[in-house]
């Protein structure tokens, strides 16, 4: 049993969380506002081998274990969510591709994302289908040689700068999760649309739109896994991106309370300090319970995934809990900021809007719950 | 190009410092340790210049405590070649310091064309051990750079002097060069860059190594305080038009015989 950091996971925080403060922290604001990806940030934390974090070593990657790639994801949301999602994205998309790609599909696609920047997009949700996912409607069909898709996704962060689409889909659905199939398109392929960017309540620097694929015609050597075997693909990727979706709320949650307790000592009501009032202290003991809960959460699930072990119930566990945590968390700074914590002109406001997307995306905190809840009743 | 930058570790800026229960040092145990900023802008400097001369080598130097090496680990991760270290307490005076340096270089077998150092560390602010250093060596030294440029033998580097003003020097290498923010802008060690660093070759020597003794102390620590606590300010009440005028006087008065800013 061992809690602490290895010496090169010190390292990899160090150097994660110097990049946030010193690159993004500054700018979160700025990019929030107006609501534009902030590509040179997020080429320069490629440059040092903060982005990708899943790609293997074979393939060029950096060779991190899942919790290294935990701890680089809460530094990076620490220093700003909506950031973190345009970086963690590529990853979510690329998951799929290092868990069921053969070594050709991997060499294609996953390389050239160590060689430069490039961005890619994970397409699952559509405009009817979020929680019912294995009820999608996108279809993907045999045709000769090739695969045939037709269909809306929907809420595609990274979609206007994508070189690279990663899309779930159905060659038959009334056989629901036994008919996904999981696709790789590569940007330019006639037929993709990128709709209009979203004006979202949070994480408001992230690319979110809408794409359609209109008879996109792609090789069937980009077919993951092969025709119909998707399903099991998803369900291995989440086990990965979910604790790494929970590490993300630990790092808003944990920027919002280090802001809430200096905050708390600065500001001075009834002659003291407002840290000296229970009322305050109260707040601030239950989120550092709640963020060590979580880290700890995402650590063991994280664990579990690099000793080869079942993480399912904990990864859900890590999501809802840490989601869940970050946004009671964000809540309870803006209280402790009291007015000024509603205003744009302190962080804690942002970190408010952002932390409310965690609860949703990657599986809402209900899903996660009955996800769980299944887990145990399977098993009792 | 043999190219040396010496290297400090200092609390992070963020620390609390505690003084030691006798007052003789702070509390070092609960420290966390960071690369003097002044230092990286030396180590940047260090692998602008190698980028420029093919085949040459940056060597970091660093005296202190092997406890934790966050200095010359991080130095390595930005490019530097290898490493020595001088193991010593965290409390040896400029004079000791620089000696170790020196032995330190002089051991490594490269005789050096280019040291490389921060202007000042930023914990004890003593801002001697560049100059003791190249005193020492027989080499000339420009301290507080803010700009360099010049080939493997010739150099022309900028020196910030008081109100802004710059002086301009012409050095003939070898020289000791101690570095001022604005020289560069220091890279991040990278994630590969930092597993690289790991086979980079770290060696460790003693005071005794490198011929310096407790002889060679010329400053006692004996008495480490925290600053006095600011006091309060004083508030004077000039909402009655009739008083306003004493009430001028009065802080016009402490200005000049208490805050002595007048």
């Amino acid at each position: 049993m061992d809690f602490g950091l290895t010496p090169d996971q010190l390292e990899i925080r160090e150097l994660a969380m110097k990049f946030a403060r010193n690159e993004m922290m500054p700018k979160a604001q700025e990019f929030d506002e107006k609501a534009s990806m902030p590509l040179d940030i997020l080429k320069k934390a490629w440059e040092l081998g903060l982005v990708n974090t899943c790609i293997p070593t074979e393939y060029g990657g950096n060779g991190f274990t899942a919790i290294d790639s935990m701890i680089i994801t809460e530094s990076l949301a620490y220093g700003c969510m909506g950031m973190n999602t345009a970086i963690m994205a590529n990853d979510l998309a690329l998951l799929p591709i290092v868990i069921g790609g053969s070594d050709e599909q991997k060499k294609q696609f996953l390389t050239p994302f160590t060689e430069s920047y490039k961005i890619a997009a994970f397409c699952l949700t559509e405009p009817a289908n979020g929680s019912d996912a294995a009820g999608i409607k996108t279809t993907i069909k045999e045709d000769g040689d090739d695969v045939v898709i037709n269909g809306n996704k929907m809420w595609i962060s990274n979609a206007g700068y994508a070189d690279l689409f990663v899309l779930y889909g159905t060659s038959d659905a009334s056989l629901k999760h036994k008919g996904i199939t999981c696709v790789v398109i590569e940007k330019g392929t006639p037929g993709i649309e990128v709709g209009k960017k979203e004006d979202k309540m949070g994480h408001r620097c992230s690319d979110t739109r809408a794409v359609t694929f209109n008879n996109v015609r792609v090789p069937k050597k980009n077919v993951l896994g092969g025709m119909n075997q998707g399903w099991k693909i998803a369900m291995k990727t989440l086990d990965h991106s979910r604790p790494m979706v929970a590490s993300s709320a630990v790092g808003g949650a944990q920027c919002a309370f280090d802001h809430a307790v200096k905050y708390a000592k600065e500001r001075v009501q009834f002659n003291v300090p407002i840290s000296q009032h229970q009322a305050i202290q109260f707040m601030i003991a239950d989120m550092a319970m709640k963020i060590e809960a979580s880290r700890l959460l995402v650590h063991k699930a994280a664990w579990l995934l690099d000793n080869g072990m079942p993480n399912t119930q904990l990864a859900s566990y890590s999501k809802a809990f840490a989601a869940d945590s970050c946004m009671q968390i964000a809540t309870d700074a803006v209280q402790i900021y009291g007015g000024y914590g509603y205003s744009k002109e302190y962080p804690v406001e942002k970190i408010m809007r952002d932390a409310k997307l965690i609860q949703l995306y990657e599986g809402t905190s209900q899903i996660q719950r009955l996800v769980i809840a299944k887990e145990i009743f399977s098993r009792s | 190009m043999n190219i040396f930058v010496c290297v400090k570790q200092v609390p992070d800026t963020e620390t609390k410092i505690v003084p030691t229960g006798d007052g003789t040092f702070i509390e070092t145990a609960s420290i966390k340790w960071i690369m003097n900023p002044y230092c990286e802008f030396a180590v940047e400097q260090a692998l602008l210049v190698q980028a420029a001369n093919a085949g040459s080598t940056v060597t970091v130097v660093r005296v202190g405590s092997s406890k934790d090496t966050e200095a010359l680990r991080t130095a390595m991760a930005m490019g530097a070649d290898d490493a020595f270290l001088v193991e010593a307490g965290d409390n040896l005076d400029s004079y000791m310091i620089a000696k170790a340096l020196k032995g330190a270089i002089e051991k490594s077998g490269k005789t050096p064309d280019l040291i490389l150092t921060g202007k000042q560390a930023i914990d004890d602010d003593c801002l001697q051990v560049p100059q003791i250093l190249a005193t020492m060596l027989n080499l000339p030294s420009v301290s507080v750079v803010v700009g360099y440029e010049g080939s493997a033998t010739d150099i022309t580097v900028k020196r910030e002097v008081e109100g802004g003003a710059l002086e301009v020097y012409g050095v003939k290498l070898p020289a000791l060069i101690a570095c001022n923010k604005g020289i560069n802008t220091p890279r991040y060690a990278s994630l590969p860059g930092i597993m690289k660093a790991k086979k980079k070759p770290l060696t460790t020597l003693a005071l005794a190594d490198v011929g310096v003794s407790d002889a060679d102390k010329r400053v006692k620590y004996s008495g480490f305080t925290l600053p006095p606590e600011k006091p309060a300010g004083k508030k004077f009440d000039a909402t009655d038009a009739a008083k306003m005028g004493a009430v001028v006087k009065e802080v016009v008065g402490l200005l000049r015989t208490e805050a002595k800013v007048l």
